[in-house]
């Protein structure tokens, strides 16, 4: 899960991780009073939205009066913001962040993340602050120091000095440093993050080390113990459909292509948008409706698909193991005699019960197209979707 | 021949009294496993499906002398699941559970690194050795015994993969789902090293997807060390989008690092033989045998 720039600095403020005084404004006069609420003569405007680029985008402004403040707020909320991550399409900015400016002397980076290979957290450091870190570990790798954090003592003292040396930092600003870090640690730690990024993080003119901005996910998994963060969900960063999906615990993801499908497990759905595509089309959407695939899930799996107009036709793939097919194949016929789906639709079913379930089909009144393995079933979508 | 499981390994069921243990617990049953007893705390001394119950894991090894233990208790409970089998001894320890915080793995790993435990899982679908025993929740009737290992990290398209050998006559040694999420117990490395061992296993047949480097790091195993088997891989979401989690925790594209053509590419550069359709699996683990 995402949240927005100002929660992750809300969490790292009460955490004492150094962020600059700042306040959320949902509104234009918002933006004003916390702008004068705060005791100086340069703010930074910023966009909320959970993708990045956003300076580059336009969505980020300086102002020097509160004259300026109201007019950069008025400019930034409501508009359509597109950036590298954002698409095309962009996104509309409900929610802004007013910051008191900062003292900047140097711009560096640091960053957690999960180390999949060595299956330990890794704390990263890069002098090179400010820019995407993806480039610059593809193009000056040893400009990254990292160190692996040990799963029982957590960050060491020890550690948060490297890092602090290996950025070059002096006198008093070492000490401030591994300050930073041992709280970054702590917080990562103690709210199940997937990842914090600080990009960048500053070294202001009286040696603080602060983080300008801030960039926390949270480890789906994790999240039944921290109801406090499951409250900062900002819905309207998601599409509709797939918020209504997780509300029913299936997993839906929208994609531009028009053959919707609908499969039992997400290997197994990855595998057969992965077919679709082998077949000449495009799928539509990523749906896994779980190991039970009741009239129940299949009709709501039937309503999301298509939800999206590009839907030309649906392939149901459901490789039934404890799961009975003829079961399913009942639950597909019930949700299509009780909802309305206008396009063409392809059932292959296999496992258990698998001939019980193609003579249902077989014989219910309405109109399926039975495919008779997973390469015919995907054939056989894609043909009907170009229709 | 098989890895990791056979008639004779004597397995447990923790969280035996719970719906999904009950369920599966008559299944594996039905399969011929050697069904020991069961834990569930606060339930000892009593009998369960006509097994008897404990209330902790070290009593029930002491009892019963299992070697295996198969987890079904909900998320929170499940590290701590894994841990106690561990410190009874337990040899292998096969965790169904989705769900668990990726954090409390690296925990659990850690724990373990000190036990001479292998584990298997979590968010898995379990391990069979067919015709003779099955640990976890996959549909038995599908596979058939024979000489070829399957590893994945995936549930249904493993069937899909094992109904697809088993229709062409090829059966399977032992099939292990490894999980899906981003930190599990027992690697494609480590499963491939049991396979090369087994002289009753004379191929393998891998099933990765997107999200991490395991499929890579297999590859350059399998290179370094001179896996002779024939291998056919398939990687699930050629067509994911990056930075969308697809179902699995694990399955994700991060950073530009784990999309399927890299995973593919690495595979084909050790000379495995990579298919590009979930539905050539079968057919060219046949041609690989026939060759």
């Amino acid at each position: 899960m995402k949240i927005h720039e100002y929660q992750a600095k809300e969490i790292l403020r009460q955490n004492s991780v150094p962020v600059p005084a700042g306040t959320p404004a949902f509104s234009v006069d918002e933006a004003v009073k916390a702008a004068e609420a705060m005791s100086s003569d340069l703010w930074v405007l910023k966009a909320q939205i959970h993708a990045g680029g956003r300076g580059k985008g336009g969505g980020v402004k300086i102002a020097k009066s509160l004259e300026e403040v109201r007019e950069l707020a008025g400019q930034i909320l409501g508009m359509n913001l597109v950036t590298h991550q954002t698409g095309p399409e962009g996104k509309e900015v409900n929610r802004l962040l007013v910051e008191e400016g900062v003292d900047i002397a140097r711009e560096l980076y640091a960053g957690i993340v999960l180390d999949r290979s060595t299956e330990n957290f890794v704390f990263m450091v890069s002098t090179e602050g400010g820019v995407e870190i993806e480039k610059v570990a593809a193009e000056t790798p040893e400009k990254i120091v990292k160190v692996w954090i040990h799963p029982e003592f957590g960050l060491t003292i020890f550690q948060a000095r490297q890092l602090a040396f290996a950025l070059g930092l002096e006198g008093d600003q070492v000490k401030n440093g591994i300050k930073t870090f041992m709280a970054l640690w702590k917080t990562f730690d103690s709210y199940d993050c997937s990842l914090a990024e600080i990009n960048p993080l500053v070294v202001t003119g009286n040696g603080q080390v602060m983080a300008l901005d801030a960039k926390m996910n949270f480890d789906d998994n994790g999240l039944y113990r921290h109801s406090n963060v499951e409250e900062m969900r900002d819905t309207s960063e998601e599409l509709p459909s797939e918020t209504e999906a997780a509300s029913y615990q299936l997993n839906y993801i929208k994609l531009d292509g028009n053959v919707g499908c609908m499969v039992n497990g997400a290997g197994l759905a990855m595998a057969t948008m992965d077919i679709i595509k082998l077949s000449g089309g495009e799928p539509a959407n990523f749906l896994d409706v779980g190991g039970v695939a009741n009239p129940e899930t299949v009709s709501r799996g039937f309503k999301l698909i298509l939800t999206d107009p590009n839907v030309k036709s649906i392939l149901i793939n459901i490789f039934g193991g404890i799961v009975r097919c003829d079961r399913v194949a009942q639950g597909v016929v019930d949700a299509m005699s009780a909802i309305d789906v206008n396009v063409p639709v392809v059932v292959r079913l296999e496992g258990t019960n698998a001939k019980e379930a193609a003579t249902l089909l077989e014989e219910s009144p309405l109109d399926f197209l039975v495919a008779i393995s997973l390469k015919d079933g995907a054939e056989k979508a894609v043909e009907v979707a170009q229709e | 021949m098989s890895i990791l499981l056979d008639k004779d390994t004597r397995v447990i069921v923790q969280g035996i009294t719970g719906k999904e243990g009950s369920f599966h617990t008559e299944q594996m049953i039905g399969y011929g496993t050697n069904v020991v007893g069961g834990v569930t705390p606060g339930k000892g001394n009593q009998t369960h499906l006509d097994l008897p119950v404990f209330n902790t894991v070290s009593e029930a090894v002491n009892n019963t002398d299992a070697n295996a233990s198969v987890i079904f208790v909900p998320p929170p409970f499940g590290p701590d699941a894994i841990m106690e089998a561990a410190d009874a001894g337990v040899e292998l320890v096969v965790c169904i559970t989705e769900g668990i915080p990726a954090a409390d793995m690296v925990r659990v790993k850690n724990f373990l690194h000190r036990t001479k435990t292998r584990m298997i899982g979590p968010n898995c679908p379990g391990i069979i050795s067919p015709e003779k025993a099955k640990i976890g929740i996959m549909p038995g009737f599908i596979h058939k015994e024979g000489s070829i290992g399957v590893i994945s990290r995936s549930g249904t398209l493993t069937y899909e993969a094992v109904y697809q050998l088993t229709e062409l006559g090829i059966g399977q040694s032992t099939c292990v789902g490894i999980g899906g999420d981003p930190i599990i117990g027992s690697t494609f490395i480590d499963l491939l090293g049991l396979f090369a061992e087994d002289d009753g296993t004379e191929g393998v047949v891998l099933i990765g997807e997107i999200g991490g480097s395991a499929e890579e790091e297999a590859a350059a195993w399998m290179l370094k060390s001179g896996f002779d088997k024939p291998v056919v891989a398939f990687i699930a979401g050629q067509t994911a989008p990056p930075g969308r989690r697809m179902g699995h925790a694990g399955a994700i594209i991060a950073g530009g690092k784990g999309t399927a053509t890299d995973k593919m590419n690495a595979l084909r550069d050790a000379g495995i033989s990579v298919v590009a359709s979930p539905a050539d699996i079968g057919i060219t683990m046949q041609q690989q045998l026939e060759n």
